[in-house]
């Protein structure tokens, strides 16, 4: 990490506006940046203050891309001088999970074994990223090839809670959902495979979704288990996470298992309330939590009702058997996934004498425990004599998946329940018993196994005063849907006064006493991100927000 | 090494056939050949973290089109990873075609009249390439090895027989016959020598008369048709002496060294008995419609057996020996249609396939190159006399280096103008004039002064004469003295 | 633990043969008695009667992707072998090979 003299003052200046820049929207920052009102450069270096006043203790990054992104700001505020669109995250920092591949800079997945690797390419999402105006900032810490619950399985050391650094900030996007929730960074990426990004955004009491399969390219990202990986954003509010999904999804002939099909214009149905919507509870995803997790599941699902929605209980029995045929499916894609690290093209290499010795030494010094015992399991799992049993059987289990989701999609057009079983644990409570970890998805796998769109959002605390995530869950193809109800829970935590306290609301219908400080540096309306790359918005029946408000300053 | 009567010989082929693409099979670096190391390569081939394959739409119609051919049924088809370590093979797994392959079932029918049974022939793609070295230069007793990933992800059918082959020469018949049809389908250019075709055999052996299949060994290594027939007959006298000495043959893979002239045991691996197929989950099923299976049947074009009868019935009587050989090696190295089209453009069939199988197929990747109409052109000009053999042999190695011309054209730049009759008469006329003595013993009867003046006018004409126009020539003026 | 372990030590050595993984004799113990309580928890799914459903290998049921037939491209040579622990004459360099591929 650079910090030379301006690092230095901006950090000076970003104390003095600490409160805005931790709560500033990605929305508010591209409009001001298109407008000119704000240097991306500025931006950046407010971002990098901020993370050299706070990343120190939290360990959110494993490298800052200091240089990279200064440059890459002073091209775009160019461009804006220059009069060109810089596109519509125009100066908005991202932090990227450091298992994303970014041309030239280190791209580690928080593993030995591919220490100081560069990769010669630019994952799509990251491709995308740049070419909508967004700043690659850093890359964040994660468990070890996306292994984990906790950020704890880093090669560099765990990343700490953004609120209380003894407990840990879930995982394995732990990385990014820290610098989002701490108010680093405003948005972040990470992937999710069994629950890494809703996880950590439920723990760090920030928003973060996981998309259909195949609706965000795969291309770059370092697989972990390639049929559940998926690529989803990590953000304050629901409106900058639809933001920041518009610009990564679309289909990518880089990638086979990349859906033909457009980026889902989420933005647009951010205000369309949820009356008439029928809003199914799992029982599987609320009975199985702590109570006080439970307890604000049910909250939520009264304030849907509440705001018009159709609540009902569902018991969908399946879910049960999604945490054990989630654990026979990844290892085993994962045991074949990580061959490839054998010391002889890039990353470690450990000498022997001859070379099945130098592979072993190599994978032996390489690999932490959590990600040797995956590899195994899964080598088990496939291994002759057992593959009908295990792999084969949890294949069907994920068919039963499938069907059971479905047969619950025709009684109702969202699901709900919680993120994560409980709130964030405290670091080293569950490193003993890898199968107590392993728990920390339970709520969260299901999704990845259907291949079905979720997100989560903060929903007031806990007991112990740190955040829960309710978890909204949709049919395949229906993010619109998703983040429709997703905006409405986060204007009623809001309402409440127990969203995340960076959370900014997706709507300006909220009273003013909740509007966020940074509000009176934010002209532009938050309903309406990307008003600017959409000409006519849709209007929507939302009672509050009449057409006359488009654009105009509050 | 004849085979023992008692025994009889069990052979079942699989062969690794790589596709005439221009891309590799799951990424577009180039299908090449004998480039410098490394230059063919991209994230995909070289398995870097974050890659993703994408299938190659040209591989899979090639593979269709080798089913079609060989009578398969061409079905839907699923990916699998094939895991195992090994430094050639740049994400330690390769994706291959497990229970569920493209084309299923099928035969191929032999010219000595027998059918062999095809069980399979699947996608897959190919490993990089190392060299071991050190002293020896071999794999035993190399101190370090060297590799190379421009073939890594080389689009690769393997073809896979029922065990219906009995003798070595029926397996060489087959590999030939199938390596035609391979060249004929235009799947693949079938060269051993660049290992674009590799073969191993499964052999055993059971007692004249058995039904049962002995236990068999699996054989690496042949490459080269010769290599396939002698390691077939040394493994099976191997097996044979074993069986006869105690009774048992341990079922193992084998390499067949050439310069020894004998199969040794490869060191056998933990992970040859467990590969762990799954499904290829960076991949989706592959279900060509109706219609796309119908379009490669349809560029199936003629097979090996049409093609020679294509050629035999253009020469219109029985070959002999030596033109079935023209015939055989021209459809085997893809040049009849070359044949073919050089006897629409007026060239009589018989020298065609002298100059086909001799001068072009010499320089094969020339010749599939060459213009037909030029090469058609040329031979005729040679039948008329226009040129001599030396002549046209000349001009055809011109066109083959420009890939095409006016044979004419060349011919005049060489100085190759063709003699008309009445100045080789003339010529010839002034050189018996010239040489009365020699004249008069040559129309007494002295033969072999056909030779004298034949080489006297040659010189006259600076070579352009033909010696078969100068004989006939002398005998006109001989008799008419 | 609630059955007796469903895997054995010499199990988890073969598959960690397998993955080329190297364990001293105190890993083993460890990664035995973990992994034995992984896959006894997956014995609801082993136990489960799945027959007559089908597998589902891919989340969504997408078929026949393919790209055309035409040249990009690649990565340059210097800049693929920069990144390799070892490198000759243009080649990755690694030690030497027991056995042949199998």
């Amino acid at each position: 990490m650079s910090s030379g003299g301006s690092a230095s003052s901006a950090r000076g200046s970003a104390s003095s506006a600490g409160s805005a820049w931790e709560s500033a929207s990605a929305v508010a920052i591209a409009s001001q940046v298109r407008r000119g009102e704000r240097t991306a450069r500025s931006i950046v270096e407010a971002a990098l203050a901020a993370i050299s006043a706070r990343d120190p203790e939290l360990h959110a990054f494993l490298h800052v891309a200091a240089d990279e992104a200064r440059s890459a700001a002073d091209a775009l505020d160019d461009a804006v001088r220059a009069g060109r669109d810089p596109g519509p995250l125009a100066g908005v920092p991202v932090a990227l999970k450091d298992n994303l591949c970014t041309r030239g800079i280190p791209t580690t997945c928080a593993s030995r074994i591919l220490g100081g690797w560069r990769p010669p390419y630019d994952a799509t999402v990251v491709t995308r990223l740049r070419e909508a105006g967004g700043i690659v900032i850093g890359k964040t810490n994660l468990d070890e090839f996306a292994m984990g619950s906790s950020t704890e399985n880093s090669c560099a050391g765990p990343t700490r809670h953004p609120t209380d650094p003894t407990r840990v900030p879930g995982g394995s996007s732990g990385g990014s959902a820290a610098a989002v929730g701490a108010g680093l960074v405003p948005l972040g990426l990470g992937s999710d495979t069994g629950g890494s990004v809703r996880q950590p955004a439920a723990l760090c009491g920030t928003v973060g979704m996981k998309p259909t399969y195949g609706t965000v390219s795969r291309y770059g990202l370092v697989a972990f288990a390639s049929s559940l990986d998926q690529i989803g954003p990590l953000a304050r509010s629901v409106a900058d996470a639809a933001l920041l999904l518009e610009v990564i999804a679309g289909h990518d002939p880089r990638d086979s298992t990349s859906l033909d099909r457009p980026a889902p214009r989420v933005s647009r149905s951010l205000d369309a309330g949820v009356a008439g919507l029928r809003v199914g509870v799992v029982a599987e995803l609320v009975d199985d939590t702590a109570p006080d997790v439970a307890r604000r599941v049910r909250e939520a699902a009264d304030e849907l009702a509440r705001a018009g929605a159709l609540v009902e209980d569902v018991a969908v029995p399946e879910m049960r058997f999604g945490l054990s045929a989630y654990y026979l499916i990844a290892p085993a894609e994962a045991s074949s996934n990580l061959a490839r690290y054998d010391g002889v093209r890039y990353g470690l290499r450990v000498d022997a004498p001859d070379v099945e010795a130098m592979n072993t030494a190599t994978r032996t010094a390489g690999f932490g425990p959590e990600v040797k015992r995956r590899i195994m399991l899964g080598t088990y799992a496939l291994s002759a004599g057992y593959y009908d049993a295990y792999y084969g059987k949890a294949q069907r289990v994920r068919t039963l998946m499938i069907r059971a989701f479905e047969r619950a999609y025709e009684r109702f057009d969202v699901l709900l329940g919680a993120t994560a079983p409980t709130t964030a644990f405290a670091l080293g409570e569950r490193t003993a018993d890898p199968l107590t970890m392993y728990m920390s998805d339970v709520c969260t796998i299901p999704s990845n196994l259907s291949g079905h769109p979720a997100i989560s959002v903060p929903f007031g605390a806990g007991d112990d005063g740190l955040p829960v995530g309710v978890q909204v869950l949709a049919p395949a193809l229906c993010e619109e849907r998703m983040f429709q109800v997703a905006a409405a829970l986060e204007r009623a935590a809001a309402s409440r006064g127990n969203g995340s306290p960076t959370t900014e609301p997706a709507s300006t219908a909220q009273p003013a006493s909740t509007a966020q400080p940074a509000s009176t540096t934010e002209p532009a309306s938050t309903t309406e991100p990307a008003s600017t790359t959409e000409p006519a918005s849709t209007t929507e029946p939302a009672s509050t927000t009449g057409p006359g408000e488009r654009g105009r300053g509050r | 090494m004849s085979a023992d009567p008692g025994w009889e010989t069990v052979v079942g082929l699989e062969v690794h056939c790589e596709l005439k693409t221009r891309t590799k099979l799951f990424c577009s670096c180039l299908n090449a050949f004998g480039d410098d190391p490394n230059t063919n390569v991209c994230s995909v081939c070289l398995g870097l973290p974050g890659s993703l394959p994408v299938l190659n739409v040209n591989a899979v119609e090639l593979a269709m089109r080798i089913g079609a051919a060989l009578h398969c049924e061409v079905r839907p088809s699923v990916f699998h990873r094939k895991n195992y370590f090994y430094p050639d093979m740049p994400k330690d797994y390769q994706i291959s075609q497990y229970d569920e392959p493209i084309n299923v079932g099928g035969w191929l029918d032999l010219p000595d009249g027998s059918r062999v049974g095809i069980v399979r022939a699947h996608l897959e793609e190919d490993t990089g390439k190392t060299t071991h070295q050190g002293e020896t230069g071999r794999i035993h007793g190399a101190d370090y090895a060297l590799v190379d990933y421009n073939r890594a992800g080389i689009p690769l059918v393997e073809i896979v027989s029922e065990p219906d082959i009995r003798s070595a020469a029926q397996a060489r018949l087959y590999v030939t016959e199938l390596r035609a049809l391979l060249v004929a389908t235009g799947a693949s250019d079938g060269r051993m020598e660049e290992g674009s075709l590799r073969v191993d055999a499964n052999v055993s052996v059971r007692r004249a008369g058995a039904r049962a299949y002995g236990t068999r060994c699996e054989v690496k290594n042949l490459n080269s048709l010769r290599s396939l027939g002698r390691a077939i007959d040394h493994e099976a006298a191997r097996q044979v002496s074993l069986l006869e000495a105690t009774g048992t043959v341990v079922q193992e893979t084998r390499h067949w060294d050439e310069s020894a002239g004998r199969t040794i045991p490869l060191r056998s691996k933990e992970e040859a008995f467990d590969y762990r197929y799954f499904p290829e989950p960076d991949l989706v099923p592959l279900a060509p419609d109706d219609e796309w299976r119908a379009r490669a049947a349809d560029a199936v074009g003629m097979l090996p057996s049409a093609r020679r009868e294509r050629l035999v019935l253009l020469l219109d009587k029985d070959p002999t020996p030596q033109q079935a050989e023209q015939i055989r090696v021209l459809v085997g190295q893809g040049l009849d249609d070359m044949v073919v089209a050089a006897t629409a453009h007026g060239a009589p069939i018989d020298l065609a396939l002298v100059r086909a199988a001799n001068e072009l197929a010499a320089d094969l990747d020339a010749a599939l190159a060459l213009d037909p109409a030029a090469f058609g052109a040329l031979v005729r000009m040679e039948a008329q006399g226009d040129l001599t053999a030396t002549q046209s042999k000349a001009v055809l190695a011109a066109l083959l280096t420009a890939g095409g011309g006016d044979p004419a054209a060349i011919a005049a730049e060489k100085g190759f103008e063709a003699l008309s009759e009445s100045s080789l008469a003339a010529v010839v006329q002034e050189t018996v004039e010239a040489h009365p003595d020699e004249w008069s013993r040559f129309c007494a009867g002295e033969e072999k002064l056909a030779g004298f003046f034949t080489g006297q006018v040659m010189r006259a004409t600076s070579g352009k004469a033909d010696g078969k126009a100068i004989a006939a020539e002398l005998a006109r003026l001989k008799n008419a003295t | 633990m609630n059955d007796p372990e469903p895997l054995s030590r010499e199990e988890v050595a073969h598959v960690a043969g397998l993955a080329r993984l190297a364990l001293t004799t105190d890993e083993l113990d460890m990664f035995t008695g973990q992994l034995a309580r992984v896959i006894d928890h997956a014995r609801d799914v082993a136990a489960l009667d799945v027959a007559g459903v089908p597998p589902t290998a891919h989340p969504l049921p997408v078929r026949n992707v393919y790209r055309p037939d035409e040249p990009r491209r690649g990565l340059e040579r210097d800049e693929v072998l920069a990144e390799a622990p070892e490198v000759e004459d243009g080649r990755f360099k690694v030690p030497r090979i027991v056995g042949e591929a199998p």
